[in-house]
């Protein structure tokens, strides 16, 4: 009895496992596939970084055509925000910080983040510097 | 013998530089006293009251470490949210 219910659990916590390294593979997969080519190939040549407002910033001056892009994004992260930040009854800059934590956390080795002085810095393995606000 | 001549002589009309000079000095010291005054007042109003009552400012603002504090329980709660948010909107993240 007590074999059957640890093999049972095993098998349980096994499928899990492997359901959660799926989900962990495709998401990044996804994200990137998604994102506007031009963004994504800034942001992997550290042309543009996750700020630590939840906007992303130049961290050299842009082209005209990049600048667009990446202007439209802002724009359409800011309605998000706003509308998801009166769903919960918070201000935009209160939900737009709380996501900047999360998005400088995502960012991976070699992609460029905001640090809480302003400054930018490449990812790297180590955790990022982050707001002391950041969960 | 005239009584007058030992009473004060009678000032001139004209000042002379003299005591133009002395009244300069006395206006001085007046201002000055009158601008010390509150201040020893105040030393002695401290002197009495640390008697009784120390009151002591704190090192920092209050108001702000409220605010920070604020923020952070914000930002906890809205982190859950936060993520699922850009999990959804993988095109704009």
């Amino acid at each position: 009895m007590a074999r059957t219910i640890a093999s049972r659990f095993r098998t349980i916590s096994l499928g899990a496992a492997l359901a959660g390294a799926a989900l962990a593979a495709a998401l990044p997969g996804t994200a990137l596939a998604q994102r506007d080519p031009a963004y994504a190939a800034a942001r992997a040549a550290g042309q543009v970084g996750e700020k630590a407002d939840g906007y992303l910033g130049y961290v050299t001056t842009p082209s005209p055509a990049l600048r667009a892009v990446i202007e439209d994004i802002n724009i359409k992260r800011k309605a998000v925000y706003a509308d998801k930040a009166k769903a919960k009854g918070a201000t935009v800059e209160e939900y737009a910080l709380t996501s900047g934590c999360l998005l400088v956390a995502q960012t991976t080795p070699g992609e460029k983040y905001q640090a809480p002085d302003g400054s930018w810095q490449t990812r790297t393995g180590a955790p990022p510097m982050r707001d002391p606000r950041c969960p | 013998m005239r009584s007058s001549e030992l009473t004060l002589p009678a000032r001139s009309a004209k000042r002379s530089s003299m005591d133009e000079r002395i009244d300069g000095i006395r206006g001085r010291i007046g201002q000055r006293l009158l601008r010390v005054l509150p201040l020893v007042g105040a030393t002695v109003m401290t002197a009495l009251l640390s008697g009784c009552i120390s009151v002591k400012a704190p090192d920092k603002p209050i108001v702000i470490e409220l605010n920070i504090n604020i923020k952070q329980e914000v930002v906890y709660k809205l982190a859950a949210d936060a993520g699922s948010t850009i999990e959804k909107n993988p095109e704009i993240f």
